[in-house]
């Protein structure tokens, strides 16, 4: 920030506005605009159903949670259930993609083999391939092998590192860090196995944090494959629960269904809080989102 | 490839010399234990990716339901395609407008706004945490729910709308304005590319400018012949990427169509069409086919971007 403030300030906007307070206003005005329907579903989750109707304010006359134990216990199972389904699922595949991407992106980053220019040129190609070409097979194969309805289809393919994004977010980051590092404990007697374990790792921290972040969200947001392959209402995760509370209630419960809402947001807005460094650098460097 | 925008591509660090003073004992050994490091990988390749990839092309030439024996019929899937099936058509044409409205419109947004807030201005990062939350939440089903909900017929637009004595509509439920809303939501989350731009405005060094300046270059003179020579490689990789993005689209239009694609097919995205082609009607066949086409379109069009890109994309005179 401070080199760019050193920028000659004569610049596109500066001749429209009387200054930074201006321009303050304005970004604060639009934040404003962006932000107002997110504000308005937490505002009307607190507020009684009559009052969301015609009350386009942020600020709830009277606050309630009645929307929040409504909504709890709204389906099948209370909400819990769900919410713990879909944190079970979104560890597992937090975990996996972390070790099974890392071990990838060593092999890559630091070792030398046969093919391996044409390994890495197949894993980039794979990260611009939509899901959808594979979304048929895969189903009918995890259907053959009876799996519908358990975890296995959501996250073996994080097991088996399909997440090439992350391979390719890994060796980049490995490439920077010194050789040398390497060398030295080469020379103490480590194998490539604790190398990686013990050296590499340890420094990996700021991209195995990204991945970690990224996958939490992206997993914890999907709804494709859960759609598909969770459709017992014991098996559902948050996203299918809150699309099966659509279709139950009428289109006048709102206030249960936004307080579910909220907390079906609540971790990624967690994470975002947290992790927002690593989330804003990952995506200015490799175009993550 | 995909980094090379936004982060100086690193030049891959050459792996030390092979052969000579290195026995070839030892880089058999590290060759084992390098395809040791990428069995997950290699297994997930197989099973997970390339399998399904053949797979999934022969199957887009049968009838297949899955309860029934897999039928060959040639072609008979794209013909259908292309000759009888409405929908389709009706999909591609929906998806097509998406893409061509919102992906310009989102990146203009990203633009504008990494412009003003590119410039020495206090409080940066928390603008761009702001802008960029919706990035983070837009394709979850909550905020699809929300976007159902702000643009229904007595949703939070038309409340504001009835302030100003405007007489509102529900927007979701009307084919007029159904994908329109869907085009904004996808505007909304231009905090991702904006950050990428931000990324590559801090690269432009600022004696650019200064020697720009001293020249008397005037502020519109700057952006025209430094800024936007100089951003043409970001906007080029956030123009690839949304696009791809864009044309796989289905939680937001799944959602805030209630999983049919409608009022009158006006949300009946193409990804929806082919999840209820291949997990609806059980026509798998048909969606393997479907998959295809839309590997084959975004290739291509990928494939034009690049080509095209030739003509406006400037790489710097080190290239």
């Amino acid at each position: 920030m401070a080199t760019t403030s050193r920028r000659p300030v004569p610049v596109l906007f500066r001749p429209l506005n009387g200054g930074p307070l201006v321009k303050h206003v304005l970004l604060i005005g639009f934040g404003l605009v962006m932000l107002y329907p997110l504000l308005w579903m937490i505002s009307s989750s607190l507020k009684p159903e009559e009052l969301i109707f015609r009350e386009p304010g942020l600020w709830p006359s009277t606050v309630t949670l009645e929307n929040y134990t409504e909504g709890w216990y709204a389906l099948k199972h209370p909400f819990g259930y769900y919410l713990w389904n879909s944190a079970v699922i979104t560890a597992l595949s937090v975990v996996a993609n972390l070790v099974a991407c890392s071990l990838a992106a060593y092999a890559f980053a630091r070792l030398t083999f046969p093919l391996k220019k044409l390994w890495f040129a197949l894993m980039l190609g794979t990260i611009m391939l939509p899901h959808h070409v594979v979304i048929v097979p895969q189903y009918i194969m995890f259907s053959e092998l009876d799996l519908i309805n358990t975890i296995w289809p959501l996250v073996m393919p994080k097991v088996l590192a399909t997440d090439a994004f992350f391979i390719f977010l890994m060796v980049q980051f490995i490439r920077t860090l010194p050789r040398e590092l390497d060398e030295a404990a080469e020379i103490d007697g480590a194998g490539y196995w604790r190398i990686y374990l013990r050296v590499v790792m340890p420094l990996c921290l700021p991209a195995l944090a990204t991945t970690a972040i990224f996958t939490f969200i992206w997993t914890w947001n999907d709804f494709l494959s859960q759609l598909l392959y969770l459709n017992n209402p014991d098996n559902f995760t948050v996203p299918v629960a809150l699309r099966t509370f659509l279709d139950a209630s009428s289109d006048s419960s709102w206030g249960p269904m936004f307080a579910m809402s909220i907390l079906a947001l609540g971790p990624i807005f967690g994470f975002f809080l947290v992790g927002q460094k690593y989330l804003i650098r990952g995506v200015a460097t490799t175009g993550l989102k | 490839m995909a980094d090379s925008v936004a982060v100086k591509p690193r030049k891959a660090a050459s792996p030390p010399a092979q052969g000579g003073h290195r026995s070839t004992k030892r880089s058999r050994r590290e060759a084992r234990a390098a395809y040791l490091f990428l069995a997950p990988w290699f297994l997930g390749l197989l099973v997970i990716t390339i399998g399904p990839i053949f797979a999934s092309l022969y199957l887009s030439f049968t009838d297949y339901s899955l309860l029934q024996e897999a039928k060959w019929i040639g072609l008979d899937n794209y013909v259908r395609m292309f000759t009888e099936d409405p929908r389709f058509i009706a999909s591609l044409k929906v998806t097509t407008i998406y893409v061509v409205v919102s992906v310009p419109l989102q990146l203009a947004f990203a633009l504008a706004l990494a412009l003003v807030l590119d410039r020495g201005l206090r409080g940066l990062s928390f603008y761009r945490s702001i802008f960029y939350l919706p990035s983070l939440l837009g394709g979850s089903v909550a905020i699809a729910i929300l976007w159902r909900k702000v643009f229904g017929a007595d949703g939070l637009v038309n409340a504001v709308l009835g302030i100003f004595g405007i007489e509102g509509q529900g927007w979701v439920g009307d084919p007029d304005t159904a994908l329109g809303t869907l085009i904004l939501l996808h505007v909304w989350t231009f905090g991702a590319p904006m950050i990428i731009f931000l990324a590559g405005l801090r690269q432009i060094p600022s004696s650019y400018y200064e020697a720009a300046a001293v020249d008397g270059a005037g502020v519109l003179r700057q952006f025209k012949s430094i800024t936007m020579p100089l951003l043409t490689p970001i906007i080029f990789f956030n123009l690839v990427l949304e696009i791809i993005k864009s044309f796989q689209s289905f939680t937001q239009a799944f959602i805030v169509s209630n999983g049919k694609g409608g009022p009158a097919d006006s949300t009946l995205f193409y990804t929806l069409y082919l999840y209820l082609k291949g997990f609806k009607s059980y026509d798998m066949g048909y969606a393997a086919a479907m998959a295809w086409v839309l590997l084959l379109i975004i290739a291509a069009l990928t494939g034009v971007n690049f080509l095209a890109s030739k003509y406006w994309v400037f790489y710097g005179d080190d290239k």
